[in-house]
């Protein structure tokens, strides 16, 4: 049992060092308290031998909304994909420590780049008025009937489309939402909460990186 | 004048460029209400006409000294009343044209005086002074509506609001019962929240007219919008001090509107302070700085819904959106809004009028920190506008944006402080700061070290809030209990550590607030014994107006202190403060560096210092065609310079005398003192006192002697002593001054100590001269001074003696002192601890030994003894 457990710790400590070796905003103590909680939050897998192995998107999506108060079904499943990079519907130690250096220590500039990468659904480098309807659709959930809520949200539509295209190409590039962001860093999480709050980072860097502290 | 009359009266410009009531029907019936309430508010409340206002009524009367009986005290072409205030000012003062009334019964007195020029005469007090703080009343008044039928109801409140006490803490201020033609009875109460009819409490209209119109269609149908919108008392009601002049406008309007088709009788009451609400009210003394603030403020409102620009309906609709949208939605709309020009008056009001401002003090009060960023960065721009921060006070907005000084992100802390900052401009508001601890979570935004080389980003923001801390607390020191808080929570060391900042924008606010403060000893002492004057004077230096100002007051109003004084010296603060003359274009700068000039030249040394740099030539540049409150200070220290001899001879060399004798025909009270002073102490050369003479300037500073103000009176008297002292022929010089001896025996009745002591060295001075003795004689001075001898002011005992002393040397005089009871209370000035006083007492009573009588009375006193023990 012991032999297992050092082994276990060498292999967390080389996986520690290999990632820390790529991800500048962690080191690798860190990295490793991560892990630990990565390997944690894993378990046992649900079901073994299919799929990669790692988060998959029922798991990732429950730590979303129960860690890092992300709830809305649309920003999840955009989020999961962008955690996800290699496509294999599960995210791995590597992808989620990568992930997690934007969610907890980004820049604002990695921030705007994560944001619209969330916000682009079709993958296609620009945010369309059809995308922003479609993630804006349940904003107003306030106003009593459907033609109204419809009539607002395309409405508050238009008025963010007209703030933030600023070449007035009609379409909402890459280069328009990272300027309008840097004037208005509100514009950051503009089509939907996808990153966590101030209170959930600092609560979720106190839990994982306690030992550390003392 | 109130803010209603301001809306109601049609004002044209005359030529003249006089603000005239113009001829209007509205007009002359307005005239005629005012007139009529003001004839009988004397008889019908005698106790309210009592009541002294804090400001008095000033205009100019057609008037004169002949049009008075003989209950006023008349002299030549000048009245007064026999009734005085407080202070000792007459009620009542005319000096042609000009009349000064400071209470209701003497308003009522004059108007019945004027006869048949009543109506101008009123017309002449509206048009005499219509802004906004003239008539408040000292205390609670409430004023009852003359000229409507009603009736009091049961027992107003010692806070002036009409509701009980159980009522008002529900807000409530007053209640109303209007009788319309078409509908029954309306019983209405009006709350701070608006007005609403008895039992139907979730129907707030925001005025009456708003009522009026949904419960009555006749009125609907006859009040067209703009009556409405004049109509919007509740505003008014509990964010304004009521003059009379809102009751006798809505008395008129309504009269107008509903003529004879409305029964109607209105209780109503008037609140001459804002309700108290739920806040406890304590007391409150404010600065200087309070007086000039913005307590009433007409609001410029659109004429009817169709002028109404487009942002209005633009707003309301997303503040909607606001009211419904999740938080991703209410981010949005928060930058839709910061789009619209904020800092526009249209916007601002639109965003109130729309329900806006609940909207946003509500996202305070949630978790989401987006939110409150966005509507934090809305707030601090539409608090620019005084009826947006009347309103956010209201509704209590201020505790929730006070709750987010704790939070642990910077930005929002120092949105949140620069908020305060602009809603914290007047003296409600202030208050709520202090008393929910707002002052002590201020300070601590203060603590950072601003002077370090290489600042994180974390500490630059830091730097940041610190500033925006520091800018709400300079809005909050202008209320002499805050000023004491901010002391209390350590403010004074932050603020010295924040002075080392290198940066402008920093310093500004950080010097603003510590010169604010300085009217406080406490402050002046910190400031010198924490090494503040050192970095106070480097700043004086820096090329920045507004920061060179704040330097210069902070040490104006510290440089009362000697050891400051020397500092200033010790840190080369005296030549910048002499080239910030040069930048006489801005008068505020000037001020503040005169000011400082003045103060730190009460030191002889910094005056000889001063002298290096030329500062008297220029000074005296500034002697003419300069703001009052340069006048004054540039006045004051060219008084301190004339303490030393070599100046004198500038002051005349520069044309100084013939500025300062000018300067004796105005009329501000704190200008006249320096004038004055500055004058006596020139007298003492022999070449300026022949020039003043020529000037007629004795003449000029004897007629200061009628001067309402005591302080002036008593520094004229000062002066006139070293006037004649140092004329060729006083004795004659005196004497062709028709009526002055009299006006100076008169003085001996005053009750201020200074003017007494003053008074006496002149009469001293003035009875040297044989002739003139005899006039003085003739005018009863012996008995007079006698009857101040048993004065226990040393000061005033030592020139009491002295002129006793030297008004013996005339005729019976010794005897008469002896007589009248003189000698036994002076020989009682032996025992006085004052050597001076020892000096002039034993000279008056050698005199007064000269008598027999005089002898046998010290003598029972046990003159003997005293001396000994006095020598």
């Amino acid at each position: 049992m012991s032999n297992m457990s050092a082994m276990k710790k060498r292999l967390i400590k080389t996986l520690a060092e290999s990632i820390s070796g790529q991800v500048e905003l962690f080191n690798t103590a860190e990295v490793e308290c991560l892990i630990r909680d990565y390997n944690e939050r894993l378990g046992e897998p649900t079901s073994p031998g299919k799929g990669a192995p790692g988060l998959d998107r029922v798991k990732f999506r429950s730590i979303l909304q129960n860690t890092f108060g992300i709830s809305d079904d649309i920003m999840m499943d955009r989020v999961f994909r962008k955690f996800d990079k290699d496509n294999d519907s599960s995210v791995s130690t590597k992808e989620w420590i990568e992930g997690l250096s934007i969610f907890l220590r980004g820049s604002l500039d990695d921030k705007i780049k994560f944001c619209f990468r969330v916000y682009d659904l079709n993958d296609d480098t620009l945010v369309s008025m059809e995308e922003m309807y479609h993630m804006l659709k349940n904003c107003l959930p306030g106003l009593p009937t459907k033609e109204e809520r419809d009539e607002g949200v395309k409405d508050l539509v238009e008025i963010t489309f007209k703030k933030m295209d600023r070449d007035h190409d009609g379409r909402l590039s890459f280069s328009d939402f990272e300027q309008s962001v840097k004037e208005e860093n509100l514009l950051l999480e503009a089509f939907g909460t996808c990153l966590p709050n101030f209170k959930r980072v600092e609560a979720f860097e106190q839990r994982v990186f306690r030992e550390l502290q003392k | 004048m109130g803010l209603s009359l301001t809306r109601a009266a049609q004002w044209t410009t005359a030529a003249s460029g006089v603000d005239k009531l113009a001829p209007t029907p509205m007009n002359e019936s307005l005239l005629k209400e005012v007139l009529c309430f003001v004839e009988q508010f004397s008889s019908q409340h005698p106790q309210e006409a009592e009541l002294v206002f804090e400001e008095p009524l000033q205009w100019s009367t057609t008037l004169v000294a002949s049009d008075f009986k003989t209950d006023y005290d008349i002299s030549d072409l000048d009245v007064q009343s026999p009734e005085k205030d407080n202070e000792g000012r007459p009620l009542l003062q005319l000096f042609p044209p000009t009349v000064c009334v400071r209470s209701f019964s003497q308003l009522s007195k004059l108007v019945k005086l004027a006869d048949n020029k009543k109506m101008e005469e009123v017309q002449a007090c509206l048009e005499g002074e219509h802004d906004d703080h003239r008539l408040k009343f000292e205390s609670d008044l409430f004023v009852q509506l003359p000229s409507f039928p009603c009736s009091l109801l049961d027992y107003v409140f010692s806070n002036g609001c009409r509701a009980p006490p159980w009522r008002q803490v529900l807000n409530e201020i007053c209640y109303l019962v209007i009788e319309p033609c078409d509908t029954e009875t309306l019983y209405i109460t009006c709350s701070t929240a608006g007005v609403f009819l008895n039992g139907q409490t979730s129907d707030v209209f925001e005025d009456i007219g708003a009522l009026l119109k949904s419960t009555s269609p006749h009125f609907a149908q006859n009040a067209n919008e703009q009556v409405l919108m004049q109509m919007q008392l509740s505003s008014i009601l509990y964010s304004l001090l009521l003059s009379f002049y809102v009751l006798s406008y809505m008395h008129t309007f309504l009269h107008h509107y509903l003529r004879s088709k409305v029964h109607y009788y209105i209780f109503f009451f008037v609140c001459s302070k804002t309700p108290a609400g739920s806040v406890p009210v304590d007391t409150f003394s404010e600065s200087s700085s309070e007086s000039e603030e913005e307590e009433e403020q007409s609001e410029r409102r659109p004429e009817s819904d169709t002028d109404l620009p487009s942002e209005y309906w633009q707003i309301q609709k997303l503040v909607k959106y606001l009211k419904v949208g999740d938080q991703t939605a209410t981010v949005l709309t928060l930058c839709a809004i910061m789009d619209f020009n904020l800092m526009q008056e249209t916007c601002q009001l639109a965003i109130r009028d729309v329900g806006g401002l609940e909207v946003l003090i509500n996202l305070l009060d949630t978790d989401e920190v987006q939110c409150k960023i966005g509507s934090l960065k809305i707030l601090r721009k539409i608090s620019h506008n005084v009826h947006i921060r009347r309103a956010i006070v209201d509704m209590g907005g201020l505790q929730s944006i006070m709750k987010n000084l704790d939070s642990p992100v910077k930005d929002l802390k120092a949105l949140d402080a620069e908020t305060i900052a602009n809603v914290a401009r007047f003296r409600r508001a202030r208050r709520t700061v202090r008393q929910y601890g707002g002052i002590k979570k201020l300070v601590k935004l203060l603590d950072c070290v601003p002077n370090l080389a290489n600042l994180t980003a974390e500490q630059e923001k830091d730097v940041e809030v610190a500033r925006c801390g520091t800018l709400a607390l300079w809005s909050c020191s202008k209320s002499t209990n805050n000023k004491e808080a901010i002391r209390k929570a350590g403010g004074v060391f932050m603020l010295g550590r924040l002075l080392k900042s290198p940066h402008e924008n920093m310093l500004i606010p950080v010097v603003g607030t510590l010169q604010e403060c300085a009217s406080e000893e406490k402050y002046r002492i910190a400031i010198q014994t924490e090494g503040m004057i050192k970095d106070l004077v480097k700043n004086l230096s820096r090329d920045n107006d507004e920061l060179q100002m704040h330097c210069a007051n902070a040490i104006f109003k510290c440089a009362q202190d000697k050891q400051t004084r020397y500092l200033v010296r010790q840190y080369k603060g005296l030549q910048p403060l002499v080239s910030l003359l040069s930048k006489a274009h801005n008068k505020q700068l000037l001020a503040a560096a005169t000011g400082a000039i003045w103060k730190c030249s009460i030191s002889v040394e910094n005056v000889t210092k001063f002298q290096e740099y030329k500062a008297l030539e220029t000074l005296l540049r500034l002697l003419t065609d300069q703001p009052e409150e340069v006048l004054v200070n540039v006045v004051g220290a060219v008084g301190e310079f004339a303490q030393i001899p070599d100046n004198k001879a500038t002051i005349r060399n520069c044309g100084g005398i013939r500025s300062l004798v000018n300067l004796l025909t105005g009329t501000n009270q704190a200008l006249l003192v320096n004038v004055t002073k500055a004058v006596g102490a020139c007298a003492t050369d022999m070449d300026n006192m022949i020039i003043i003479d020529k000037l007629d300037g004795v003449r000029l500073v004897w007629s200061l002697l009628k001067n309402p103000c005591a302080d002036v009176q008593s520094s004229a008297a000062w002066a006139l002593c070293q006037c004649i002292e140092n004329a060729k022929d006083a004795g004659e010089m005196v004497r062709s001054l028709v009526g002055g001896l009299e006006l100076i025996v008169n003085l001996l009745k005053s009750t201020n100590n200074e003017v007494l002591a003053s008074i006496c060295a002149a009469i001293a001075k003035i009875a040297r001269n044989e002739e003139n003795l005899a006039v003085l004689t003739d005018h009863g001075v012996v008995q007079l001074l006698t009857k101040l001898t048993n004065t226990t002011d040393d000061r005033l005992r030592r020139h009491l003696a002295e002129a006793v002393g030297h008004c013996c040397m005339w005729g019976s005089n010794r005897a008469s002192f002896g007589d009248a009871g003189a000698v036994a209370p002076l020989v009682h000035y032996l025992k006085s601890k004052d050597k001076a006083v020892h000096k002039t007492t034993a000279m008056a009573l050698y005199q007064l030994s000269r008598d027999p009588n005089n002898c046998i009375t010290m003598h029972d006193r046990g003159v003997v003894k005293v001396s000994r023990c006095a020598v």
